[in-house]
C-alpha cells in the first residue's frame, strides 16, 4: 500500500482547513464562535493550521449567557488571548436590559435567549459568516445540516430548501442582510474530537476532567450545585466524583460520575459510552423536534 | 507519512434505494449489528416506535431525522450517518430513492468511495436499481455493491440470487465501473449485514460490513498530475520572527498528483514559472505533500498568484478553455435556460457562464442519449456546452474528480442549480505571458 493516503483525523482535518480557508476566501467579515468546549478548541486549531504564519483573519465570537462555567469563561478568555486573536463578547445580560431578547415568564434557562443574543451580535458587526463548532453526529436536525447553512435575513434556517453541496465546492453567494453558518466539523464525531484534541496536545477546560463537587438529581441527571442552582429545601445533596461531557449553561449540563482525569481516560470512556453526548443535555429534551425548532429560529 | 498510532481510514459510502427497499432499514440495522446505537437512542426509537411502527421498533427511525419526513414517512434531504468498527471509520450519505431527488444522490454520492444499490430480492433489477447504478455510474463512484435485500422473503434462493447477479450484469457493460460486488442480505433480520448468515451457506463472500472494512480505497485520489488551485494567499501582516518578513505562500488543498521542494512548477493561467522553495504548515515543513493535503506552497521566485490561479506540474498541464463540453446534472424547480448567465465555480474561481446548446439528456436509466431536449428540468442530467467568461485551467472529470467537476449558481437568489462535470480538454493550457522567462 502506498504511503499516500490519508488517516481518518488527517482527512477530517484537510477538509475542514478547505472549509475555512473558503470562508477566509469568499467572506468580507467572518467571525469564528468559540465558547471555549471542546469543539470550539478544535476549530481554533484548524484556524490556526489554515491560516498560519498569517493572523487568523477573523475574530472570535462568544454569547455568554451569564450561566457559563466560570472554568469555561476564564479558558476561553486565556486561549483567545494565547492566539493573538480578537474576542468579542455580548451577553444574554445586556440583550435583556436592551429588551432585544426576551425572558418568557417562570423559564430560567438562558438557551433560547442565545439566539436574539446572536442575531443582534451579528448585525452589530455585520459579520455575514459565523464558523461553528456544531456537528452532524451530534442530532437528528444537524445530521442534515450543510457545512455552507444559508440563513435568511432574519436567521432562518429553511431545512426544505438548502443548497446542495457536491464534491468540495461551496456556494458561498449570499446578498446583503443574509447570512452563512459554516460547520467545517460537520463529518467530525465525538470521539474524532477527543482523538484530535490528544493528538494536537490541546489544553481544554479542567470541567472535562473529574474532579468533585456538590450535585443535586434532577430529572434522571446530575446537576451542579450553584447559586443560580440552589438545592430545594429537603431535596438532597451529594459530593460526587464528576465531569461533563458537553458543556451547557450551568444549570441544565447533566454532570456523568467518571473518575477520567486525563485524555487518554476520556477517550476510553467515549468508546464505551452508551449514551450519545447530547444525552446529558436538558435543552434537547424538551421534545423529539427540540434542535429543529431551534434552528429554523436561529440556533446554531 | 507518519499516521499515529490509533490511526485507522476512512471510507465515504452512500445508499441508493426507496424506502420500501429497506434502504434505511439497512442503515439502521449496520448502526445496530455494530453496536454504534446508544442506549437514548434506542430510547428515542421506542418512544416513536407507537407513532410511527405500530408499536414496534422501526430501526428506519434512525435515519429520517427530520419531523417533516417522520410524519409523511419520507426522507427529503440528504442525512449524514458516522459509525466505526476497529477497522475503519464510516461515512453515510443517506439519499432518498425517489425519481424527484437525483439531485440529492448526486449530492450525497459526489464523495463518496462507494455506492450501495438496494435490490429487492422479490423485484429484481427494477428501473430504480438502474437509475441509481447509472448516477454511481455518471459520478465516477469507484466501488459499487448491490445488497440484494429481503432475501427472507423469497426462501434464500441461490438460484434467484444469481437470477438477479446476472439481470445486473447484463447491464453493467454500459456503466463503466470497475468494481461490483453482489451481496445476498435480509437488512431487518441482519443476514450478511454484520454478521454472516446461516441461511446463506451457497454464499462464500463477505459480509457488508466486511466488504465496506476491506474494500481497497487508497487509490481514489488522482495521485497523478500536481494541481493546487489557490484559495487563499498568506501574507503574515506584521510577524514577529524575521524569516517571515518577506513570507509569501499559497495556500490550498492539492486537488491532484503529489508536489516535491525543488519540483519546478507553473502557474496559471499566466504561466509564471518557479519552483517549489516550501511546502509549509503548521507542523512543519514538508518534502512532500499529496492530494488531498491542504498545504501553503513557497515558490522561489516573487510572482504575481492570486486565488483561482491554480498551481501545476511543468510537464503535465491541465486543459485550458471558454468553450467547455460538459455532463450536467440540473438540481433546481426552474429549469436551465440556454444563454442566460449564470455563476460558475470551479475549484476556487467563480466566472460567468451561459449555456450554448442542450446536446441531449440523458436518460439515467439506459444511459441512452435524447437527443433534441428542449429544455433540462430538475434531476435531469444532460450534456451541454457552456462559454465562459474567462479561460477555464481543468482536466477530465473522468481524469479527476476535483478539477473537473463545477456548479452553477443562478445569479440574484444564489441558488445552486446545477452539478457539472468536465469531458476531457481538446486543448492544453498555453501560458497568457509566452516569453516570460525568469
Amino acid at each position: 500500500m502506498s504511503s499516500y493516503y490519508l488517516d481518518h483525523l488527517q482527512y477530517l482535518e484537510t477538509e475542514a482547513i478547505h472549509v475555512m480557508r473558503e470562508v477566509a476566501a469568499e467572506f468580507e467579515k467572518p467571525a469564528i464562535l468559540f465558547s471555549g468546549g471542546k469543539d470550539s478548541i478544535c476549530l481554533l486549531r484548524l484556524a490556526e493550521k489554515a491560516f498560519r504564519p498569517a493572523d487568523i483573519p477573523m475574530p472570535f465570537l462568544n454569547i455568554d449567557t451569564g450561566h457559563h462555567f466560570p472554568e469555561l469563561n476564564d479558558f476561553r478568555d486565556r486561549r483567545a488571548k494565547q492566539l493573538g486573536g480578537k474576542l468579542i463578547i455580548r451577553t444574554v445580560e445586556e440583550a435583556l436590559a436592551k429588551g432585544i431578547a426576551v425572558q418568557p415568564p417562570g423559564q430560567i434557562s438562558r438557551n433560547q435567549l442565545q439566539i436574539p443574543t446572536l442575531l443582534a451580535a451579528i448585525e452589530e458587526f455585520q459579520f455575514n459568516c459565523c464558523i461553528g463548532g456544531a456537528r452532524r453526529d451530534e442530532e437528528k436536525a444537524r445530521a442534515k445540516e450543510r457545512f455552507f447553512s444559508f440563513r435568511d435575513a432574519f436567521g432562518q434556517w429553511d431545512p426544505k430548501n438548502q443548497r446542495p453541496e457536491i464534491w468540495n465546492l461551496y456556494n458561498a453567494r449570499i446578498n446583503p442582510g443574509e447570512n452563512m453558518r459554516v460547520f467545517p466539523l460537520s463529518n467530525w464525531t465525538e470521539m474524532d474530537v477527543w482523538e484530535y484534541i490528544r493528538q494536537e496536545k490541546l489544553e481544554v477546560p479542567t470541567i472535562y476532567f473529574s474532579h468533585k463537587r456538590l450535585c443535586v438529581r434532577r430529572h434522571g441527571q446530575w446537576l451542579p450545585v450553584t447559586d443560580l442552582l440552589p438545592p430545594k429545601p429537603g431535596e438532597p445533596v451529594e459530593e460526587l466524583v464528576v465531569r461533563v461531557r458537553t458543556i451547557g449553561d450551568i444549570i441544565s449540563t447533566g454532570l456523568v460520575e467518571s473518575p477520567a482525569d486525563n485524555i487518554d481516560d476520556i477517550i476510553a470512556e467515549t468508546s464505551v459510552a452508551r449514551v450519545t453526548e447530547r444525552g446529558s443535555r436538558a435543552d434537547d429534551k424538551v421534545s423529539e423536534a427540540a434542535m429543529e425548532d431551534r434552528k429554523k429560529a436561529g440556533y446554531f | 507519512m507518519a499516521h499515529s498510532p490509533h490511526s485507522v481510514d476512512l471510507l465515504r459510502f452512500n445508499t441508493c434505494g426507496s424506502v420500501d427497499d429497506g434502504k434505511s432499514t439497512l442503515i439502521g440495522r449496520l448502526l445496530y449489528d455494530s453496536k454504534s446505537l446508544m442506549d437514548d437512542q434506542l430510547e428515542a426509537l421506542e418512544r416513536s416506535a407507537d407513532i410511527t411502527g405500530g408499536g414496534q421498533i422501526n430501526l428506519a427511525n434512525l435515519t429520517d431525522g427530520l419531523r417533516a419526513e417522520r410524519e409523511q414517512g419520507i426522507t427529503i434531504d440528504v442525512a449524514y450517518r458516522y459509525f466505526a468498527t476497529p477497522r475503519r471509520k464510516f461515512i453515510i450519505a443517506d439519499t432518498p430513492g425517489h425519481v424527484q431527488y437525483t439531485r440529492n444522490m448526486v449530492t450525497g454520492a459526489s464523495s463518496a468511495n462507494l455506492s450501495i444499490v438496494l435490490v429487492d430480492a422479490r423485484l429484481g433489477v427494477i428501473e430504480q436499481s438502474r437509475r441509481h447504478s447509472c448516477i454511481a455510474s455518471l459520478l465516477r463512484i469507484p466501488h459499487l455493491v448491490v445488497a440484494i435485500n429481503k432475501m427472507d422473503l423469497v426462501n434464500w434462493s441461490e438460484e434467484r440470487f444469481n437470477e438477479i447477479r446476472y439481470q445486473f450484469e447484463e447491464f453493467l457493460p454500459r456503466l463503466d465501473m470497475k468494481d461490483v460486488s453482489f451481496i445476498p442480505v435480509s437488512a431487518l433480520n441482519g443476514d450478511n449485514v454484520v454478521d454472516p448468515s446461516p441461511h446463506t451457506p451457497w454464499y462464500s463472500g463477505p459480509t457488508l460490513l466486511g466488504h465496506l472494512e476491506s474494500v481497497h480505497i487508497g487509490s481514489d485520489w488522482n495521485l497523478r498530475n500536481f494541481r493546487l488551485p489557490v484559495q487563499w494567499v498568506n501574507r503574515p501582516n506584521n510577524p514577529q520572527d524575521p524569516h517571515l518578513h518577506d513570507f509569501r505562500g499559497f495556500s490550498g488543498q492539492v486537488a491532484g498528483g503529489i508536489v516535491r521542494v525543488g519540483q519546478p512548477v507553473m502557474v496559471l493561467p499566466s504561466g509564471f514559472t518557479s519552483k517549489v522553495k516550501e511546502i509549509w504548515t503548521l507542523d512543519g515543513s514538508l518534502k512532500e505533500a499529496f492530494c488531498p493535503q491542504s498545504i501553503t506552497l513557497v515558490l522561489e521566485h516573487d510572482i504575481d498568484v492570486s486565488r483561482g490561479d491554480i498551481i501545476v506540474d511543468m510537464e503535465d498541464l491541465p486543459g485550458s478553455s471558454t468553450d467547455l463540453h460538459a455532463k450536467i446534472c440540473w438540481m433546481h424547480p426552474k429549469p436551465l435556460q440556454v444563454g442566460k448567465k449564470y455563476f460558475l465555480k470551479h475549484t476556487t474561481q467563480t466566472v460567468q457562464a451561459a449555456v450554448t446548446v442542450i446536446e441531449h439528456r440523458i436518460n439515467i436509466t439506459t444511459l441512452d442519449q435524447e437527443p433534441g431536449a428542449p429544455e433540462l428540468a430538475m434531476n435531469d442530467i444532460g450534456e451541454i456546452r457552456l462559454r465562459t467568461s474567462k479561460p477555464l485551467i481543468f482536466d477530465g472529470y473522468a481524469q479527476n474528480r476535483l478539477t473537473g467537476s463545477f456548479i452553477l449558481i443562478e445569479q440574484g437568489t444564489n441558488a445552486t442549480v446545477a452539478a457539472g462535470m468536465l469531458h476531457p480538454p481538446t486543448e492544453i493550457a498555453q501560458p497568457e505571458y509566452k516569453d516570460f522567462a525568469i
